[in-house]
């Protein structure tokens, strides 16, 4: 296989996988959320997310079986179910624990900040089914992070416990931010073949966001923090095993079947 | 003197309740809906308050055993559908708490009857979902149950309730094709896949039947319920009507309903099935079954662990409103 294919393979589920951990964490308020309101509010923000992911695994899948000569080919969920925990590449914010309902809200803002400005650049991806997922997604995470955005300011400047609730959960997220930003070199490559992000620009877009929201919501930035990074390459925190445990669950207790 | 007008006052008074209440139930009987701002006896109210909210209860508790579940979903197909699912189990919740409240309680006092364990809901609920083949079991039988009793409510006499069910009802069928879709594939399957649905199927049917409420005879709310319109068929009715549909519906998975009493009568023109185990009926209504316990304690937890999200949101509101009205 060509190394820029084996680059866009990689790009797709570096992708894939950051909607599918994300959406399967906040899936799990789904009946225990605050009030009903909110219950259905973040649970469409998981449908959006598994919806996405589908729609990079599917064309993972598609480049995957178009490029192996030797016939076995591979499904979106054998992508989803069946790779190890070293081969999954999101980003290491989107497997922290959903902690209280203060930090899945920054969690989701700090995460949805950074795919608004990511779909915004792939909608002029030279990959024609990239740029056609960007611009499906575009619509939606507009309307996600417009509403963690609003949360974020809500409970930052709402009340004392919740705001000292939100400084705790800056600290507990920040040191995860910086990765979103570190190219891996999948990454480069298809910033360099025209079909990916260019993370500098979208670190500038991401910045300039964050700053507005943290000053409406009387939230200060933390300063320069260290930089957990790894989940790109595969290299995850301890979050990950229970995780794919449960996600994997079926597929490796049940191989081979029809659900 | 005083006495004697007080007398009187009450005496007219009666009258024109008496009056009153002929009117309201000409409505009744003539199908005019009851609507918020109408007349209506003190009684109709509270049975409707406690029946709504115990309704909106049991779509909110009704997450629990399915959302339970979404972590373990088996396809990112069947992971999407199933979120969905629940999440229109929290909308059906919504509507009902809103109709509930046109009738004078608002959302936060019913919930404290929920997590207090004041208020009832379906004991449905209060049963474990052990494996996948549950969430194809829960959609065919427990949907399926549900949705009688509500099409029934489509048309029950007061009007929220019953535009409540409307919206409801259209969401429901599609509830029970899905978990019927689940089993249906897990018929086709493997012998570890047949045995999964088989022993779903055991565990809900029971539960499911007693759904419907307890036998036309030992039911005390019914009479005035049928009079008031807001039921319309009896337990053992709607009971009846679920034995015939699902009874037919599993030959098409080549199952069985674990009830060896159960057959068809010809002259009946329905299934004859066995007797309820009605002892296990009272023992979970009484807060005794499998899953009471963890049920209350996980809605408690949401609805407590929320509330410095609910008291920010209105801080916050607070303050916006304050700052526009000094600009
Ligand atoms: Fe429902
Ligand atoms: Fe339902």
């Amino acid at each position: 296989m060509p190394e820029n294919m084996l680059s866009k393979i990689d790009y797709c589920l570096h992708l894939a996988d950051n909607a599918l951990i994300l959406c399967h964490k906040n899936a799990a308020w789904c009946g225990h959320a605050p009030s009903p309101e909110l219950d259905i509010a973040l649970t469409n923000i998981s449908l959006d997310l598994i919806g996405q992911a589908r729609n990079f695994y599917q064309y993972a899948a598609t480049l995957i079986n178009e490029n192996n000569a030797k016939g076995d080919s591979v499904t979106d969920d054998h992508l989803a179910f069946l790779r190890d925990v070293n081969e999954f590449k999101n980003c290491l914010l989107t497997e922290i624990p959903n902690g209280d309902w203060g930090q899945t809200m920054l969690r989701q803002f700090l995460f949805s900040n950074y795919q608004y400005f990511l779909f915004q650049q792939l909608i002029n991806s030279k990959d024609e089914q990239i740029a056609a997922i960007a611009e499906k997604s575009i619509k939606e995470t507009t309307y996600h992070l417009r509403w963690s955005s609003e949360w974020v300011i809500r409970l930052g400047d709402g009340t004392p416990e919740s705001h000292s609730r939100m400084v705790h959960a800056v600290q507990e997220l920040w040191p995860y931010t910086g990765e979103l930003f570190l190219p891996a070199d999948y990454e480069m490559d298809c910033l360099k073949s025209g079909i990916g992000a260019d993370l500098e620009l979208l670190k500038k877009d991401w910045w300039n966001k964050t700053h507005e929201i943290f000053s409406e919501a009387t939230l200060s930035i933390p300063g320069k923090s260290f930089v957990q990074d790894g989940g790109k390459y595969g290299k995850h925190t301890e979050n990950m095993i229970p995780l794919l445990t449960e996600l994997q669950y079926m597929q490796r207790a049940y191989p081979g079947c029809e659900w | 003197m005083q006495v004697n007008a007080l007398f009187l006052y009450t005496q007219r008074f009666d009258m024109e309740t008496d009056a009153i209440e002929k009117i309201f139930q000409q409505k009744i009987d003539e199908e005019i809906k009851i609507e918020p701002k109408d007349w209506m006896p003190e009684k109709y109210r509270q049975t409707l308050i406690r029946q709504i909210s115990q309704h909106a209860h049991s779509e909110i508790v009704g997450m629990l055993p399915e959302g339970g579940w979404i972590k373990y979903a088996p396809t990112l197909k069947r992971k999407a559908i199933l979120i969905a699912k629940v999440q229109d189990e929290a909308g059906h919740g919504l509507y009902l708490y809103s109709a509930a409240e046109t009738l004078g309680i608002d959302y936060l006092t019913m919930m404290e009857q929920l997590v207090s364990g004041k208020a009832k809901y379906s004991s449905i609920f209060n049963y474990p979902s052990l494996s996948w083949a549950d969430m194809g079991a829960i959609g065919w039988l427990v949907d399926g149950a549900a949705i009688l009793n509500q099409v029934m409510l489509c048309r029950t006499s007061y009007g929220p309730y019953a535009r409540a069910m409307v919206r409801i009802c259209k969401e429901e069928s599609f509830h029970q094709r899905q978990g019927f879709d689940i089993l249906y594939t897990l018929s086709q399957g493997t012998d570890e896949q047949k045995a999964m649905c088989q022993d779903a199927i055991n565990r809900w049917w029971w539960p499911s039947l007693m759904m419907f409420g307890p036998k036309d005879e030992a039911s005390t709310h019914s009479d005035q319920s049928m009079n008031w319109k807001i039921k319309r068929k009896s337990n053992d009715e709607l009971r009846g009507q679920f034995v015939n549909m699902i009874a037919e519906q599993v030959k098409v998975l080549g199952m069985t309903l674990p009830d060896p009493d159960l057959k068809w009568n010809e002259e009946k023109n329905s299934y004859d099935f066995g007797e309820i185990n009605w002892d296990e009926f009272w023992n979970v209504v009484k807060g005794n079954g499998p899953c009471n316990k963890q049920r209350i304690e996980a809605r408690r937890k949401a609805h407590e662990g929320g509330t410095w999200v609910r008291e920010a949101a209105l801080a916050y509101a607070d303050k916006k409103k304050n700052k526009s009205k000094a600009a």
